[in-house]
């Protein structure tokens, strides 16, 4: 168990080395870095839909008050952009907690209602607060990262820096869901009443959990802003709350792993369908139905059953063909 | 006698015009295992629900150790020492037997989220007790072989007893079972007497709510009889048997 956990690491840690190598196209390296950013969303959101068994429709807005922060921060009063994203981490975690407080009491529809109004809320916001957010036309010009006068401003260098982060929380989420606070998020969705009767806070831990999801979805936030130097309301809006928990589901509920799988399917999928220009749509919600119906629970888990599958079928033929033989 | 554990002092709770539980006042000493039985609808899981802070009594007072309990989060009451099964089995079904217990162990715990998502070497020897007491607890009841199961596969008699597995891995003063024995066979049932008998022995408090009658019998050493809500009865279980009144609720007033 323990090494088959350190040889996932090492596998993720070797093909970020090769993909840094032997990728030399701007274009391949950029989709990975997209990647990157949507795994740190996706796995913040599959910590708090996933594991606590709380629905938000609104996460893409954590997402946009991270890059907002980092944006109008270092464009407008110059902030040193990793000072910037610092605070655009404060600005998600706090938001969180204010809007968490009232939203948590809430459960099943109702809260994902909650977090929906909330994050049309922020996209109306980012709109009309034209003076600061730069409107619908959106804010450009933000500073690239630099690192010890190094600027992170070409896709290769952000990709170390992205998917350094990647594996940081990938690596601090794979401790926390194997953990007691993580058996007490898994104990909270399935039943909230035996979790209290066993002192479990609920009421805490639900927005323990919504407080650190929001707080990878302000990351991600603040490495978009300066992974593109340009960013705009669209990116933050309803529809990308949506595909964030499409990516949950199709990677795998309650699946570390699976949230890196979601990610890079649905990151890739619709840049390989833009042949088919107008049925693009189409294709990507087809693709979608087959996943959902064959495998519920998601690509990780779907592939491992199919494997198991076949496995125990070969297994079969062999046993009874061993037996025809003696 | 040993000392007063649990302490209801006129306990009251009405859902709209129905009287769940009307003033009703009882001890539970130490060390002692107490039924609390009645016909269906006469407020025992209702009362389970005021002791373990699921519901709050509208009037009357309920002190554990010397405390007043009543109107405190579940969480609350539960970290103070008092567990509970319920009676439609509630358990953790996508996790496995062993971490249903684990969970069990949550409030002598203490790795918050910095702590668990660094994995700090201290919380590394805390899982380890965890764990520890956790196969314990299954090996008591008797489920060490099912650990790494999903809970949703175990049969309705063992989910009973991984309840129990996991109210005791919380090492509580004060253990209430709601109908443990029902949907049980009677093989199954018997291993359970010997085994709330045996929790006793190790100094645990029990209140059971029981309809298995000669379970309840057989184990309790006071008994307390609710109908409609009140107290109607209270003593040993032979007092019990011949109590007028128990006799009547049970078989209706015009029996003899």
């Amino acid at each position: 168990m323990l090494t088959g956990l350190l040889n996932r690491w090492l596998l993720l840690a070797l093909t970020c080395l090769a993909a840094l190598v032997t990728i030399d196209n701007d274009y391949y390296l950029s989709l990975l870095n997209f990647i990157g950013i949507h795994t740190l969303l996706v796995v913040g959101l599959n910590l708090l839909m996933g594991y606590a068994g709380q629905i938000s429709l609104g996460h893409a807005a954590f997402y946009g008050l991270g890059a907002y922060t980092s944006g109008i921060l270092t464009t407008t009063y110059g902030v040193n952009p990793w000072l910037a994203l610092l605070l655009g981490l404060a600005v998600g975690s706090l938001t969180a907690f204010v809007i968490g407080i009232p939203a948590l009491k809430l459960r099943g529809y109702y809260l994902a209602m909650a977090t929906l109004g909330f994050g049309i809320i922020v996209y109306i916001v980012l709109n009309e607060a034209q003076s600061w957010t730069g409107g619908p036309s959106g804010l450009s010009g933000i500073p690239s990262f630099s690192l010890a006068g190094l600027a992170l401003d070409t896709p290769r260098r952000l990709f170390a820096l992205i998917w350094l982060m990647v594996g940081l929380i990938l690596a601090l989420s794979a401790n926390l869901v194997d953990s007691r606070l993580g058996r007490a998020l898994r104990a909270l969705h399935d039943s909230e009443n035996a979790a209290a009767s066993l002192g479990v806070n609920t009421g805490r831990l639900k927005l323990i959990i919504f407080v650190w999801s929001a707080l990878y979805a302000a990351l991600a936030g603040s490495l978009y802003a300066h992974t593109l130097n340009f960013i705009a309301p669209g990116s933050f809006g309803f529809m990308f709350s949506i595909k964030l928990v499409t990516m949950v589901v199709v990677g795998g509920m309650a699946s570390i792993w699976g949230s890196l799988l979601g990610a890079a399917v649905l990151t890739i999928l619709p840049e390989l369908l833009v042949v088919f220009h107008d049925l693009e749509v189409v294709i990507f919600g087809a693709i979608l139905m087959v996943v959902m119906i064959f495998m519920p629970r998601g690509l990780v888990r779907g592939i491992l059953d199919i494997w198991e599958q076949q496995k125990r079928w070969r297994q079969g033929r062999l046993s009874t063909g061993g037996r025809s033989a003696s | 006698m040993a000392e007063v554990l649990l302490d209801l002092q006129g306990v009251s709770l009405a859902f709209g015009g129905l009287r769940a539980l009307e003033g009703v006042s009882f001890q539970v000493p130490g060390g002692i295992i107490k039924a609390v039985i009645g016909p269906n609808g006469a407020g025992k899981t209702t009362l389970f629900h005021l002791i373990t802070g699921f519901l709050t009594p509208q009037q009357g007072r309920i002190f554990f150790r010397g405390e007043e309990i009543q109107g405190k989060p579940p969480h609350v009451i539960a970290s103070r020492g008092i567990a509970r099964t319920f009676q439609l089995v509630e358990l953790f079904d996508h996790m496995t037997v062993l971490e249903n217990v684990m969970v069990g162990r949550h409030r002598l715990s203490r790795a918050g989220l910095l702590a668990s998502a660094l994995r700090l070497p201290w919380t590394r020897r805390e899982e380890t007790e965890i764990m520890q007491k956790a196969w314990g607890a299954l090996e008591f009841v008797g489920l060490a072989d099912w650990a790494r199961q999903p809970a949703a596969v175990l049969p309705l008699g063992l989910k009973r007893l991984l309840e129990i597995a996991r109210a005791l891995a919380s090492e509580p003063e004060l253990l209430l079972l709601d109908e443990p024995a029902s949907g049980l066979d009677v093989h199954e049932t018997e291993r359970l007497g010997e085994m709330i008998l045996a929790l006793k022995d190790q100094g645990l408090t029990i209140i059971l709510v029981e309809h298995d009658m000669s379970l309840t019998m057989e184990v309790a050493q006071e008994i307390a009889v609710l109908n409609y809500g009140k107290l109607i009865a209270e003593g040993p279980p032979r007092a019990i048997q011949r109590h007028p009144e128990v006799i009547a609720a049970y078989l209706g007033s015009d029996w003899q």
